[in-house]
């Protein structure tokens, strides 16, 4: 093993790559509403790795990212709120969550 | 951080594992309720990650909004809609799962290319303050990030008013499909569907 000091921030990269695109075929191939919201939390989950990462390894005495990653989760937890709430109006009015019978908006 | 680097890389294959695994099994799995959970092992070990960055404040933070707040909120949505209902076919299924999972194996190559070819300019971990970060967090949050302190304190406020109207059920005083006047005791009891045939 080589000699080293600390984790090296590729590992970090690349873990938060690889959940980053876990969530993006969530997002494009689930047909539950609520995994698709799920999906969405993953990927906002591999974008706040990736700046807490940042932040400790470039920037870590004005630790920026760190306040970043505050307002990401708040954002996301306003979002997940909002999210759910038009997912329970829809199933109230359609009786379904399946993703591919909301197709009011198609043109 | 004081931590020996073979405990480091033990604990960081540990829980990116388990990060990657259930990320999987939350986009696989057949049944919403496991992947509900497996969800929150997801969030658990992200926080874990933020542990071995040196950021408590944030590891806290993320246990108690995303595991606390946003998954519990998951897991009642699953309990106010999950119906077993049988999905339509779709004809060409095939070919969209194709499609998708090559776009997200060639977007996963790329990012990992680049994370891997491009020469970060660190500076070294070590001089890390630590335990001190919580104070500096403060200081960012009430001095040059004030700003977007209120406007994510107005945007909570919003999203909560928000989800009220939207999760709100409406009492009206006739039905819309008949035009009979409704029996207002029956509000809470009825759970026929007003638009069900409009598919």
């Amino acid at each position: 093993m080589m000699n080293l000091e600390s984790i090296p921030i590729q590992a970090f990269l690349i873990v938060s790559s690889a959940l980053f695109c876990i969530g993006i075929w969530g997002l494009l191939n689930s047909r539950n509403a609520v995994r698709v919201l799920m999906s969405i939390e993953l990927m906002l989950n591999a974008v706040n790795i990736n700046l807490m990462a940042f932040s400790s390894y470039v920037d870590n005495n004005l630790i920026q990212g760190q306040v970043f990653t505050i307002f990401v989760i708040t954002v996301a937890a306003a979002e997940a709120a909002v999210g759910l709430a038009i997912l329970l109006s829809l199933y109230r009015n359609r009786v379904t969550v399946d993703m591919e019978s909301f197709n009011l908006l198609k043109w | 951080m004081s931590i020996a680097i073979t405990t480091q890389i033990i604990c960081f294959t540990i829980l990116s594992l388990v990060i990657l695994i259930g990320a999987l099994g939350v986009v696989l799995l057949e049944s919403i309720v496991y992947s509900a959970f497996l969800l929150g092992g997801v969030f658990m070990s992200v926080a874990g990650l933020y542990l071995l960055l040196n950021a408590s404040f944030v590891a806290a933070a993320q246990v108690l909004v995303y595991v606390g707040a946003v998954n519990v909120l998951i897991i009642f949505a699953i309990m106010l809609v999950n119906k077993k209902e049988d999905l339509k076919p779709i004809n060409d299924i095939k070919s969209r799962r194709i499609i998708s999972t090559s776009i997200c194996l060639t977007l996963l190559s790329l990012l990992i290319r680049v994370d891997l070819t491009n020469v970060w300019s660190l500076s070294s971990p070590q001089n890390s303050i630590g335990e001190e970060s919580t104070i500096r967090i403060g200081e960012h949050l009430f001095s040059d990030y004030l700003l977007p302190f209120e406007v994510a304190s107005v945007l909570l406020l919003m999203a909560m008013i928000g989800a009220i109207v939207l999760a709100r059920r409406d009492v009206m005083n006739k039905d819309i499909s008949t035009g009979l006047p409704v029996d207002q005791e029956l509000i809470e009891k009825s759970s026929e569907p007003l638009l069900t045939n409009k598919n």
